[in-house]
């Protein structure tokens, strides 16, 4: 092993400039000639627009112009688009109702773009932005999920009758119901899913600048993609052409899902700059982010399994309805469809499994992809049935679990869901984490706590996830309008130095180290001689970006690649200098040797070789910089048990979680610090799923959690300090053997925590987010 | 934030003049509250009359009866004081749990009780305390300075100079927090008196108020078990996203008797 390659916990090289100040991110950037952009938005959150009155605005000090919806169409601006097709029961594709970056006639939620003010400066951006007057034409809102298609409900979208998105059944619904009709027993559990604002650190921001002298605008942003974002806001809405369209994510401070979206303002942004020729800079405020970000989950579910006298599990039901907001963000019409049902059958080998997935609109915000994305959704449901039917047959959630994991030797495991899981050893996982939990401690501990007035319980979470996303041609089958390889270029200088060019984004995941190290370990090179440079589509080639833990998974794969064709194009190099035959030339640690002798050459001499060929192998190119493309063959399956120990004081509701404990499957492990630091965040992630986050909209469409003084974050008290360990396996189609690991936690957590809270009061089932009164009363209701 | 003139005056007398010839002016006592609110264009004061210069504000005094903290003084150096520690350990324990350790540092004492948050802690304990508060002007006794959400027995240009709480009984502080905030869903400071009992409640109903009828059965019994039979006005209590009413209510009492717990 080279030293800080494979294995080591390397301590992250982008940690020096992001703890000394010296990060530079979108709302760093300013340039000379600047203005800001405020957005005007709607304080309803369905209503007319009937008249906009920009005259008094525009007189307003510093205003450099008002625009709106007219403004955009007259400029033949697209509409912002979603990017995948489900294809509806009747057969035909989801409804899309028109979404324009800046409203055009109505605005569907509270925070709706209605226009944009720019102006010399932020403070008078938003004096004038005050002095905008809209007429508005106040309509009923659709607020809640479970309700918006009823019958008689407001309709929100022409186009969507009953704001009906889709309806999407999946599997074989006679066969499943003719189980249902002979089953042992049948466990029931209605169950919803909370809707989470997911709150990076780093609010969105976007800067553009436009030179009229090349026709290029140049567009810093927020993102986890930028090239997505070039595609999308050039192909889809005639920003530019590609060509003239450079998009730059910078240093990003956190996007788990939130900034992988094309929003209103980003293109609104792109375009005002060249239409002013000025630079235009806006940054999202806090509210503005609890309010226009894309939120995340927000299922109402009833999921039913039934099950033989040894409690097998026979077949699954679920019927799911999923809010996805006022207008489709850009990967919405996925989440609740094939990253969510493609997972309902866990680690479990239930034969048949039916889903049905009513995805409606309402007005609220837009609901998208946040860290996990539909996986989960699915994850909570089973493992919380799961143990249901634990109770149901009176056996314990281990052992339950137990008797319908795949086993072992059933690896690859086709699904009755589509997936074919790649490898797992579940049994192993659970053992393993039974042991670092003491669940067989867990009665002694629980009398302890019971004689000082406190519940204690125990819950198991056993989840499964789809990562590594994706293959192209299997996304491709399903709708999505993109493949979902990943790029890399690697790139030697004549002195022997490295570059690295990766087409995935770093936004806190640590790229910069853990891909270095695969460079270090593949050719030697000390690490500190490696740079990893991304987020740039001027400086990189062509990638799909950072999302569903895929950039080791894929994009890791494409950097090995491009390093094997170093290798390659290297021996010709030096079997030339070395004076050998190519077939005899060996490579390791940074050395070409010539097998059996003692002759070598450095791989920084090959490439200072390469770049000055003056005796060099006839007919091969000068040059040491490789390019590669990684399609993935499947996606990887990440899995794990976590094991949650919660104390619960009834006469206070609250909640504190003792101990937890995970074991996780992630296969090889590149930088096992990064990883432990990934778990942590995503169990932490989950945590404030289950205790804390409570997205909450009242009847009219308010957000009533539109701060912090009212949307709890998980922080450091809310949690223990986790025992965490691995129970790998080998993804067989994976080259690296790497399967991610950025969602587990986030996916492992709310069941775990859940099902320990439920244990501990004794009842069925409680809601997320588990709060303090919440837990009282059902503390009160169980007494 | 819409604009305003901002003065920074380095006497009590230099502050009421620029109070008295602003237009509308406020005082500002470190700012947490006030500046977000003004972040968020809900305030737009024509002035901001900064206190933070008036050296006379800033300190904390002890003598053999009470403990007499200067308006501007922080809630960190009040966690802080050895001197307070040792007189009313539940005061410095309350200050030391105010908000986060960036809000400890730049709020005060003088601050938070003229702003009078109905989730605020420190009002629990002028109450409890029967504190004395010491304007510019006059005395106001801690039972009369709070008169309702965000209101006190202030006028527009008083300032607040100190507060004096007396050393005698024994304290605890029990807080219910906010998970998202922080702030008290319900706080408790209860003080026994060689007399007798005085219980402040904060967070529960629209501004911090004395718990008569938790006073009255613990004069009875200073016991736990005393707080069970109190039934307590579901009606007045606050309710919100992160507590009922009826829960408030049951919160006040559990937080009362842990209070009684750590007193005996």
């Amino acid at each position: 092993m080279a030293e800080n390659g494979i294995g080591a916990s390397v301590r992250r090289k982008e940690d020096n400039r992001f703890l000394t100040g010296k990060g530079n991110y979108t709302d760093d950037i300013n340039v000379v000639g600047q203005t800001y952009a405020y957005f005007v938005r709607s304080p309803y959150a369905h209503a007319n627009l009937n008249s906009i009155d920009t005259s008094a605005a525009s007189a307003s000090d510093g205003v450099v112009a008002i625009l709106t919806g007219d403004d955009l169409a007259e400029d033949g601006i697209g509409p912002l688009i979603c990017g995948v097709n489900v294809t509806s029961d009747d057969g035909e594709p989801h409804r899309a109702p028109l979404h324009p970056a800046l409203a055009q006639g109505k605005v569907n939620y509270v925070g709706d773009h209605v226009a944009v003010v720019i102006a010399e400066s932020l403070a008078q951006a938003k004096d004038a932005a005050e002095k905008v007057s809209i007429d508005y034409g106040v309509l009923p809102a659709v607020a809640s999920t479970a309700t918006a298609a009823e019958v008689n409900q407001q309709q929100i979208h022409d186009i969507a009758p009953n704001n009906m998105c889709y309806n999407w059944p999946f599997g074989d619904k006679a066969a499943v119901d003719a189980v249902f009709e002979t089953a042992h027993k049948i466990s029931t559990l209605d169950l919803i899913n909370n809707r989470m604002v997911t709150n990076p650190m780093e609010p969105r921001a976007a800067a553009g600048e436009y030179n009229s002298g090349t026709e290029e605008i140049t567009l810093h942003v927020t993102t986890q993609n930028p090239h997505v974002h070039r595609l999308i806001l050039s192909a889809f809405n005639q920003l530019a052409p590609e060509h003239k369209l450079r998009v730059v994510g910078p240093d990003v401070g956190g996007g788990f899902g939130v900034k992988i979206f094309v929003y209103a303002e980003e293109l609104v942004v792109g375009w005002a700059c060249r239409k002013l020729n000025r630079p235009v800079k806006w940054t999202s405020d806090r509210t503005e982010a609890f309010l226009a970000d894309a939120h995340g989950r927000d299922h109402v579910a009833t999921a039913e399994m039934a099950l033989d006298d040894q409690g097998k599990f026979l077949a699954m039901r679920v019927n799911t309805t999923a809010n996805l907001g006022a207008y489709l963000s850009t990967f919405s019409t996925m989440v609740p469809s094939y990253l969510y049902a493609f997972l309902l059958a866990g680690q479990y080998t239930t034969p048949l499994i039916y889903s049905e997935v009513k995805a409606v609109f309402t007005n609220t915000a837009p609901v998208d992809a946040a860290r996990g994305a539909g996986r989960p959704e699915a994850t909570y449901l089973l493992e919380r049935l799961v143990d249901v039917c634990a109770e149901d047959m009176g056996l314990d959630p281990a052992e339950i679990r137990r008797r319908n994991f795949i086993p072992v030797e059933a690896f690859p495991y086709q699904t009755p869901v589509v997936q074919c899981y790649d490898s797992g050893d579940y049994p192993a996982a659970l053992e393993k984490a039974l042991q670092l939990a003491d669940y067989d401690g867990f009665t002694a501990r629980a009398e302890e706590a019971k004689s000082r007035g406190m519940l204690r319980g125990i819950g198991l979470s056993s989840y499964v996830e789809a990562c590594g996303i994706a293959p192209s041609a299997a996304v491709g089958q399903l709708g999505a309008g993109v493949g979902l390889w990943e790029s890399a270029q690697v790139r030697f200088n004549p002195t022997g130095n490295v570059q690295v060019f990766t087409g995935t984004h770093s936004h806190g995941q640590g790229h910069e180290t853990t891909f270095a190290q695969l460079v270090t370990e593949q050719l030697g090179v000390p690490i500190e001689n490696i740079e990893v440079i991304h987020g740039d589509t001027a400086k990189t080639q062509f990638g799909m970006g950072t999302y569903g833990s895929r950039s080791l998974a894929v994009g890791g794969v494409a950097i090995a690649k491009a390093c094997e064709k170093l290798i390659e194009k290297g021996k010709k190099i030096a079997a030339h200098a070395l004076e050998a035959a190519e077939g005899d030339i060996e490579f390791a640690d940074g050395d070409f040797t010539v097998a059996g002798t003692d002759k070598a050459m450095n791989i920084a001499d090959v490439a200072f070789n390469a770049y000055v060929p003056h005796s060099y192998p006839e007919g091969l190119e000068p040059g040491f910089d490789e390019n590669a493309f990684f399609d993935p063959l499947n996606f990887s399956f990440p899995a794990g048990t976590h094991v949650c120990e919660v104390e619960v004081d009834p006469e206070t509701g609250e909640v504190e979680i003792v101990k937890y404990s995970a074991v996780d499957d992630f296969g090889k492990l590149i930088n096992p610090m990064i990883v432990e630091g990934q778990v942590h965040g995503g169990i932490v992630h989950g945590v404030g799923q289950a205790l804390l986050e409570g997205c909450q909209y009242d009847d009219d469409g308010q957000l009533i959690t539109a701060s912090y003084m009212d949307y709890a974050m998980p922080r450091a008290d809310n949690v223990p300090s986790f025992d965490i360990d691995y129970a790998p396996t080998n993804p067989p189609h994976n080259p690296l053997g790497v399967k991610g690991c950025g969602e587990a936690g986030a996916i492992g957590a709310p069941p775990a925590v859940i099902n320990a809270i439920s244990n501990a009061l004794g009842v069925k089932h409680i809601d997320m987010p588990a709060t303090p009164e919440a837990v009282w009363r059902a503390a009160q209701s169980a007494a | 934030m819409y604009n305003f003139s901002y003065q920074k005056v380095s006497s009590v007398a230099d502050a009421v003049e620029a109070m008295q010839k602003s237009e509308d002016g406020k005082f500002v006592a470190g700012g947490q509250t006030m500046l977000p609110t003004m972040k968020h264009r809900l305030a737009s004061p024509s002035d901001l009359i900064d206190l933070a210069g008036v050296g006379e504000l800033v300190g904390i005094s002890v003598d053999e009866e009470t403990v007499t903290i200067g308006a501007m003084t922080s809630h960190a150096a009040v966690a802080a004081s050895s001197e307070v520690q040792d007189a009313i350990p539940a005061l410095a324990k309350l200050a030391g749990n105010i908000g986060d350790p960036a809000v400890r540092n730049r709020g005060t004492i003088g601050g938070s009780i003229a702003n009078n948050d109905p989730a605020a802690d420190y009002p629990a304990a002028v109450i409890a305390l029967g504190a004395t508060v010491t304007t510019n002007k006059r005395d106001i006794p801690g039972d009369e300075f709070f008169i309702g959400m965000f209101e006190t027995a202030l006028a527009e240009d008083e300032v607040i100079v100190s507060v004096s709480f007396p050393k005698a009984g024994t304290a605890a502080y029990m807080k219910f927090e906010n998970p998202a905030s922080r702030y008290a869903i319900v706080g408790v400071f209860l003080v026994k008196f060689i007399d007798g009992v005085r219980v402040g409640v904060t967070g529960a109903t629209a501004c911090a108020h004395r718990g008569m009828r938790l006073e009255e059965a613990l004069n009875g019994s200073f016991t736990a078990d005393a707080i069970d039979s109190v039934e307590l006005p579901i009606e007045k209590m606050n309710a919100d996203i992160h507590a009922s009413a009826e829960y408030r209510a049951h919160l006040v009492k559990v937080m009362t008797k842990r209070a009684v717990e750590a007193c005996a």
